[in-house]
């Protein structure tokens, strides 16, 4: 793995000028992952804020070939492409490799563009998938999605004076993928640059589909304080929200071991969709959401042989 | 030359689809399903062909890998019907958006609901505004022959449109007809190499990055659709020049309409798909008892041959319109609105009417069009129509 002095000389395909809010966490999540393959890429994109901030014509923040079509189907898109790029091989009509990625966020990954997804899984295409999770629709304003968690405010699961946001868990959609039989799948943040690097470049090595899910902070729906964008990353893993594993081949590793085990309630407090939680009315929605996590956490850690 | 074969028109869709030997397939057996696809994946699982072939999940993941396979450089192909072509309707106008000349057989079939797998147009008439050429065939020749000119059309350079090539669900995609297959070379040397554009893997390779699909606001939107409507306008040039190209080689000619006894008719119907094969066959009739009846057919309704359309129908009396598709506009039938279109701006023209036929697979026979005809008798002798639109061949 590069040295962070090593990755900030490689050229960033990924530039500025695009006009994604500040503090943004989808930006430093394209970068970071463009920055970690150091081969040709072909690169799709699904709808969503990374496309709409990063692509106003003429302009183009993308510095390898990138293609978006629609919405739900970043995955079939790509899995388009690698397949020209096969036949092309096969002819002897070229010899690079090229590594293909689609990207994707929450919304056109575990909701619209799941059936994609899940084909292309299934078809095995030697893609790596990177779904950028910002927990709701944000490009068209923070409705819910299926990657909502339990009870944050969106605009389409407003807090109320009967319902207390959104009323469903959010999909867990890494344990989707690896049930699956894919290669690897693997979730990361962008507040650890070195484990989505670690991470990215182990998974180009790998033939076959590859899925990584990236908690990506939104300092608009969450909302948040801009400067806060990786603290608040690392703080969805410090309490075990997020936690950060990979599991290759079927088998599962922690990549990352919080010291000690924070309450929920941390990261809650940084965040205005969660603040409703924290009144003293709602202890009990509170503990439900902290009992959950626990739970979650304690069946990842015997997945993962920790326990 | 070419060999006399007997073929259904899904195996003519599927032979023709192995000569041009695609570089990716992606397709999905919706219901109802087409028959080219299965056969074509046997010609991959033979080696018959380099195509890389995506079973994919649907058809708009279908048409999905098209454009990702079309934008990296490949020739593209598809096939798909009915409730297939509907689940690809978003991914129509973007595969025409960004200019990419893949390649669909489609077998029409009608739309539910109610579910019903048989012939009918509704299917590609809802897509003719989609940007995608279209073109219709009479038989399984037209069918075999239009797919492989559809190539040379779509990839164009003054055109680079999507196309679609359309043949009657059951009534050709079924059934048995003699027709003459060219060899490969002569497929291979018809439709050439694909011209070169710029795509996303010259683009990796090259390390000249391209961003294809981007935002468009306001303040370029407008050109880029303004210059896709121009490619359809070359369209009209491109066609017949393949068309004769294709005659002088294999014998069989090919424009926008074909005229049937239409240049002397005082009356005549204008029909799309196999009914033209009854139509004629009703024209011969009444021509032997001495009425001036002709035919037009429409061979290729996107882009709209204006004045091929208004030439053939200009000195008619009385034209009847065969629809194989109701509008649903509580008015008439969506081939009555794109002849009439052609002809209103003519100071002579004949008196219209509509007659919405076969929805579903209903049967057309010989007796309907002649019930058509004795109609086109009746306004012609009055002077005037008293209706706009009949249904034929329908219990009410």
């Amino acid at each position: 793995m590069p040295s962070i002095r090593e990755l900030a000389k490689r050229e960033s395909r990924f530039v500025s000028g695009h006009r994604l809010c500040a503090g943004c966490g989808a930006g430093i999540v394209m970068r970071l992952v463009l920055l970690a393959i150091d081969k040709p890429v072909i690169a799709s994109c699904s709808t969503g804020c990374v496309e709409v901030a990063s692509t106003i014509f003429p302009y183009s923040s993308w510095k390898v070939p990138w293609i978006h079509s629609a919405f739900e189907n970043s995955a079939s898109t790509i899995s388009g492409i690698e397949a020209a790029y096969n036949v092309f091989k096969r002819e002897g009509k070229i010899e690079k490799e090229i590594v293909f990625v689609g990207f994707g966020g929450d919304g056109g990954t575990h909701d619209i563009g799941f059936q994609a997804l899940s084909g292309a899984a299934e078809r095995g295409h030697n893609v790596l998938y990177i779904c950028y999770n910002n927990q709701a629709y944000m490009n068209t304003g923070i409705q819910r999605s299926g990657a909502t968690p339990k009870y944050a405010h969106t605009t389409t699961s407003p807090v109320g004076k009967v319902i207390p946001g959104k009323i469903q868990w959010q999909k867990n959609l890494v344990e989707i993928m690896v049930a699956h039989g894919i290669p690897y799948a693997a979730t990361s943040i962008p507040g650890r640059w070195n484990d989505l690097v670690n991470k990215v470049e182990k998974a180009i090595k790998i033939n076959g589909f590859k899925y990584i899910e990236v908690l990506s902070p939104c300092r608009l729906g969450w909302p948040h304080e801009p400067e806060l964008t990786m603290e608040i990353s690392r703080l969805a893993v410090e309490t075990c929200l997020w936690p950060l594993y990979e599991v290759f081949e079927g088998k599962y590793k922690l990549t990352y071991k919080p010291k000690e085990k924070k309450p929920i309630s941390e990261w809650f407090k940084l965040q205005g969709r969660f603040r409703h939680l924290l009144l003293p009315q709602n202890t009990q929605l509170l503990e439900e959401i902290q009992k959950e996590i626990d739970r979650r956490w304690e069946n990842l850690l015997r997945k993962c042989e920790e326990i | 030359m070419g060999i006399k074969v007997a073929k259904t028109g899904n195996e003519a869709f599927a032979e023709g689809m192995r000569q041009i030997n695609p570089d990716v397939v992606a397709a999905y057996p919706i219901t109802p399903q087409t028959e080219i696809v299965q056969i074509f994946s046997q010609f991959v699982a033979d080696g018959l062909v380099k195509t890389e072939f995506i079973q994919v999940e649907s058809e708009h993941s279908a048409m999905s890998a098209c454009i990702g396979a079309s934008a990296a450089g490949a020739r593209a192909m598809t096939g798909t019907s009915s409730q297939g072509l509907a689940y690809m309707w978003e991914m129509l106008y973007i595969a025409s958006g960004l200019r990419l000349p893949i390649i669909m057989a489609v077998v029409n079939r009608a739309l539910s609901s109610p579910i019903n797998i048989h012939c009918d147009h509704s299917d590609t008439f809802g897509a003719r505004d989609s940007g995608w050429i279209q073109i219709y065939s009479e038989n399984v020749q037209e069918t075999y022959d239009n797919l492989i000119q559809g190539v040379r059309i779509a990839e164009h350079p003054d055109v680079r449109l999507p196309c679609m090539i359309m043949t009657d669900g059951f009534i050709l995609s079924h059934c048995l007809e003699t027709m003459e297959m060219l060899t490969d070379q002569e497929v291979q040397e018809f439709i050439g190499k694909p011209p070169e554009r710029e795509n996303l893997i010259k683009s990796a390779i090259e390390g000249n990055p391209i961003t294809i699909g981007a935002l468009d606001l306001q303040d370029y939107y407008f050109e880029h659709k303004r210059q896709q409507a121009e490619g359809m306008k070359n369209a009209l040039k491109v066609i017949p020049l393949i068309g004769k190209e294709f005659g002088e080689k294999f014998g069989r000619y090919y424009s926008f309409v074909e005229n049937y006894m239409i240049e002397d008719a005082d009356i005549g119907i204008v029909v799309i798909g196999s009914t033209a094969g009854t139509g004629k066959e009703v024209v011969d009739n009444l021509r032997k008892k001495g009425i001036k009846a002709g035919l037009l057919k429409i061979r290729v309704l996107r882009p709209l041959p204006v004045e091929e359309i208004r030439d053939s129908l200009k000195n008619l009396k009385v034209v009847g319109i065969m629809d194989r598709v109701e509008g649903m506009n509580a008015f008439c039938g969506p081939l009555y609105s794109e002849i009439a279109t052609c002809l209103y701006d003519l100071e002579k023209k004949p008196i219209l009417t509509d007659f919405v036929y076969g929805l579903g697979g209903r049967d057309v026979k010989i007796e309907d069009i002649e019930t058509i005809f004795n109609d086109l008798l009746k306004i012609l002798e009055k002077g005037k129509k008293e209706f706009t639109l009949k249904y034929i061949g329908v219990r009410e």
